[in-house]
């Protein structure tokens, strides 16, 4: 093996038409159907997301004129059930992974100075089957029979007895198609974080939005098994007649809300904690200083992915289980408290000590901080027993979790967009626009969701599609209605600043808000290639080094990153792999060319998982062969150069 | 560029303070089936933790997100600043003095509140799982159907009797529930008199409640249970011990025969519509157990289960459209005559 160090050159004197050439997907249709480039699907992911959000978004309107009144009767009580378990499903499963996937997915080499992810062609198809996956369980509104037994889908309700309909099947498949998407993108951001960072990334210079999300993959990666075995039993019971939950043939409907829960927990870290980080990232850029205290913010990011894995029977204390164990998930989720505190207090002080540049994307993280607070308290309550009991299947906790994933994941989202759109664009969005989006959501948000507290400690349960008049719910589920319209103005606002901005925004240029991290090294858009030039970092904020007022960050002494020199790899698709904890160079890696292979094996499944549903059994089967003949063919190895070339070791020095 | 305190006006944490106001005046007044009212134990214990965290939790989002960032504007008024936009990396404290910090107003601070929180939450929890020292005045088994409540009174006498969507208290006496389901997950819940233990199909969950002052309360499902768990309302009367006793001495009784000829022709019409084939009333021949024992319908204060008012007229609507009032439920709209409809109604309302 022939160990040479790259030849590191000055970015202008980077052969862009070559790299263009090696990495530019071509533009035509079958360029469009197998592209890898991180950067097209991660904006496909955004756009499908975003869409998903919208069709929740409209449930949910259908479902507040249902409620604005008491014994309205815009839908019945089946329909209601419908729309509120694909309300649920919708938004906690179909937008709020998929969208941080998004930004992961388009960001992350970016910020870690990559050219792509580690597994380019298992990110297409993790895009794929997310896309076909929602499709498939948005088959079953238009046959009537769309899952009806909430996203929580409890056992015995889901069974055969008492839900005879398609509904739950496309749940439980619905789902299973769903998690294959979802651990394979994680399994993706694993590999991509611990091998594709620029030289000199060593784990304590990872932004901490990359903490999140890799804390959020691990967790994926550990917790879904539980909700893929959930679902394969209950659709085996459902269709097969076996009896996982069916207490007449010594099966127990407890297994199911331990499974469901056992990923359920986790999966609110899953979807706030790369929102959490992404605040991360914009707080300090416009407070105009490094985040305080960066390593505990990024150990307690690592804390509450862990804990979040002991704390999955707080959903279930009202079950009957015995005091010593409910003090125990009391006590662990109290603590769990104790993380999230940290990052609350290292933002609040990032403002206080920083020079807050009020820009929509700060707006929206300020706000993030506001909800994140009120939500946060409203769930630590929920941890002491007794209260629980009391307020658990009430609005209250309606409430509470809106307040965590409209607050802590959709405003991030909402700042995430106004902040890095114009990277993916090359436009600024408009900022009067922006601030009026930013306060109609917000007001919105509070008026639609602060009174659901109230309505809860006044004895209203959650899923109910009509409540009696002269038990004083008529008022705050009024103003709930007006404040979930105000809120869908903001959504609407938003989607006509992105398309104005898309045809009239001011040209951003490659770094808009002055930050100090290296996605805004690179143009806006970014090329193909994402750097002309491979990146070295010496520092967390290497495009704050030598800024006025900067220190150098003391951390590595008089070194400083190199972001505009570094070696160009333009023998093929290349890009460095490092070592995992400290960042050395290890190897030039050969990255795959374009391939149709992902989009085809998604769509075996998707054959598959129709011909599970309706009982169409050549039609499984079929799926699963073609799935199997996609595999093969993926993997069968070119035999072209490509396959045979040996990694470069550079010389020990180099990064 | 503005600063701090241009955009961020109070006015938005105002209204924030506001709706916690406004949190905390309606918990506090006397409500229909407000979760402080405290009319019960567990359920008082339960509330007075709920206003110790609901205490708290307004007063760490007065600090957090009222006094911080006043702080925070009051601050930056004294301080002189260099250009802003400039990074101030160097004036900022160290590492080191930043995490001492974190520890402090992150780590101690909070875990001293939340083991407050916790000590209190563990002593309610005990609290619950065991009847005061009285010994317990009576059993009951509620058991949960898809979409009303049948409670069994057991009586060591062998005089147990069931009845429906409606059971009765004693104050100052404990009552041991059994739960259990006919079908699928439901959840006993009466806000005002205790939280919520879940009714799972193979697990018989107990709990206890003492009426500490007398009343009428509603207690809605507390867990999803399909098409009409909006509608699945169970009524609790707290009264006196000897209110209880004449209670329990009159629903061991038989139903009632009809004291003249329209009644009569009521029970006629009860027992050949198809009533009967669901419907159990003590002492005749009807001893269906599909849905409610009717034995004693006339004594109820609501109708199946909805919260509607038990009245004639509402009756006579329920038997010509229960599927109107409550879609998906297991009734048929009956076949009866209208002339035969109004004595039908009335003679339920006599089975007091």
């Amino acid at each position: 093996m022939a160990v040479t160090a790259p030849v590191t050159v000055p970015a202008a004197e980077a052969p862009i038409e070559e790299l263009h050439r090696l990495w530019e997907t071509p533009h035509t249709l079958y360029g469009a159907l197998a592209t890898v480039d991180h950067k097209k699907i991660g904006k496909r992911y955004l756009v499908t997301a975003f869409v998903f959000l919208l069709v929740g978004g409209l449930e949910a309107a259908v479902m507040r004129v249902q409620l604005a009144a008491p014994g309205m009767r815009v839908l019945g009580p089946e329909a209601y059930n419908q729309y509120f378990s694909m309300h649920g499903l919708t938004m906690i499963i179909w937008y709020a992974s998929p969208i941080l996937s998004g930004f992961s997915n388009y960001l992350w080499p970016l910020m870690i100075g990559a050219r792509d992810m580690a597994y380019p062609r298992v990110n297409a198809l993790s895009y794929w089957t997310f896309l076909l996956s929602g499709i498939f369980l948005y088959t079953s509104p238009f046959l009537g029979q769309a899952p009806n037994d909430g996203w929580f889908g409890y056992a015995p309700y889901s069974l055969q007895l008492y839900d005879p309909g398609l509904n739950m099947d496309f749940y439980a498949l619905g789902l299973i198609f769903i998690t294959i998407s979802t651990t394979v993108g994680a399994i993706n951001f694993i590999g991509t974080i611990m091998k594709m960072r620029c030289p000199g990334m060593s784990l304590n210079r990872l932004p901490l939005f990359l903490y999140g999300t890799m804390t959020a993959s691990f967790s994926i990666v550990f917790a879904l098994p539980a909700l893929t075995a959930a679902c394969v039993f209950l659709y085996f019971e459902r269709r097969f007649g076996m009896h996982f939950y069916d207490v007449a043939h010594q099966g127990n409907p407890l297994l199911w809300q331990h499974l469901f829960w056992i990923f359920g927990h986790p999966w609110v870290y899953i979807i706030v904690l790369p929102a959490m980080g992404m605040i991360s990232e914009i707080i300090p850029t416009f407070s105009r200083r490094p985040i305080v205290g960066y390593p505990m913010v990024a150990l307690s990011t690592v804390a509450t992915g862990i804990i979040g894995f002991g704390v999955w029977v707080h959903h279930m204390f009202a079950t009957g289980i015995p005091p010593i164990a409910a003090s125990y998930f009391s006590g662990a989720s109290f603590l769990i408290t104790l993380p999230s505190a940290v990052a609350v207090v290292a933002w609040i002080a990032t403002v206080w000590t920083g020079r807050p540049v009020l820009k929509t994307p700060m707006m929206f993280a300020l706000g993030f901080i506001v909800l994140f607070v009120v939500g946060g308290v409203s769930g630590v309550v929920t941890a002491a027993v007794p209260f629980d009991w009391q307020v658990t299947d009430t609005y209250f906790v309606v409430a509470h979790l809106h307040y965590v994933l409209v607050g802590i994941n959709v405003f991030a989202v909402m700042a995430g967009f106004y902040y890095w759109l114009p990277k993916m664009t090359g436009r600024l969005l408009d900022e009067r626009l922006g601030q009026a989006n930013f306060w109609t959501m917000f007001i919105g948000m509070n008026l639609a969701f602060f009174p659901m507290h109230i309505a809860g400690l006044l004895g209203m349960p959650r899923r109910i599609y009509t409540y009696p008049a002269g038990v004083g719910l008529g008022a705050v589920n009024l103003l709930e209605t007006i404040g979930a319209y105000i809120f869908a103005l903001g959504v609407l606002l938003f989607v006509i600043n992105f398309f104005w901005s898309l045809r009239a925004g001011e040209p951003a240029g490659s770094n808009p808000w002055d930050a100090g991290t290296l996605e805004w090294a690179s143009t806006s858009p970014p090329p193909p290639f994402n750097f002309a030039v491979l990146p070295t970092v010496r520092s967390r904020n290497p495009l704050w080094e030598g800024h006025p007022g900067a220190t150098a960050e003391g951390e590595v002494g008089p070194e400083r990153s190199s972001v505009f020199r570094g070696p160009v790899l333009d023998r093929g698709r290349e890009t460095l792999a490092t070592s995992p904890l400290e960042g050395h160079t290890m190897a030039q890696q050969l990255m795959p060319e374009d391939s149709l292979w992902p989009l085809l094996l998604a769509l075996g499944l998707t054959a598959a998982f129709y011909g599970f549903v309706f009982s169409v059994w050549w039609l499984a089967c079929a799926g699963i062969v073609w799935v199997a003949i996609s595999l093969g063919a993926w993997l069968w190895p070119t035999g072209d150069e490509a396959d045979e070339r040996p990694v470069h070791l550079p010389a020990p020095g180099v990064a | 560029m503005r600063r701090l305190g241009a955009g961020m006006g109070t006015p938005a944490l105002l209204g924030l303070l506001g709706l916690l106001g406004l949190l905390v005046a309606t918990a506090g007044c006397d409500h229909a089936a407000s979760v402080f009212t405290g009319a019960a134990a567990p359920g008082a214990g339960e509330a007075q933790l709920g206003w110790f965290l609901i205490a708290v939790s307004c007063l760490v989002v007065l600090v957090v997100l009222v006094l911080v960032p006043i702080a925070a504007l009051w601050r930056r008024r004294e301080r002189t600043q260099g250009a802003p936009g400039t990074i101030i990396d160097s004036a900022v404290p160290s590492d080191a003095r930043e995490q001492r910090w974190l520890v402090l107003w992150a780590l101690l601070v909070p875990t001293g509140i939340l083991t407050a929180a916790f000590v209190f939450t563990v002593v309610t929890i005990n609290a619950a799982a065991v009847p005061p020292s009285h010994p317990s005045a009576g059993r009951a088994t509620v058991t949960g159907h898809q979409w009303w409540w049948e409670i069994a009174y057991d009586d060591s006498s062998g005089q147990g009797f069931t009845t429906a969507n409606e059971m009765h208290l004693p104050v100052g006496q404990p009552i041991r529930i059994t739960l259990q389901t006919a079908d699928v997950i439901h959840s006993f819940w009466v806000p005002q008199l205790a939280g919520k233990t879940d009714i799972i199909p193979g697990q018989d969950n107990t709990m206890w409640i003492e009426a500490r002052q007398p009343g009428v309360f509603s207690g809605p499902c507390g867990e999803y249970c399909g098409a009409q768990h909006a509608q699945m309302r169970l009524t609790v009367v707290a009264e006196s011990p000897d209110a209880y006793r004449a209670w329990v001495a009159t629903q061991r009784q038989v139903g009632r025969a009809p004291g003249d000829s329209t009644l009569a022709t009521g029970r006629q019409t009860f027992m050949t519509a198809g009533c009967a084939s669901c419907h159990t009333i003590r002492g005749t021949e009807a001893a269906g157990t599909v849905g409610p024992d009717l034995t004693h319908f006339g004594s109820r204060r609501t109708l199946a289960a909805t919260g509607i008012e038990n009245t004639q007229a509402n009756v006579m609507g329920w038997i010509v459209d229960p599927q109107g009032m409550k879609p998906g439920n297991d009734m048929p709209r009956m076949a009866v005559a209208p002339r035969a409809l109004q004595p039908l109604a009335a003679y339920l309302e006599t089975l007091k």
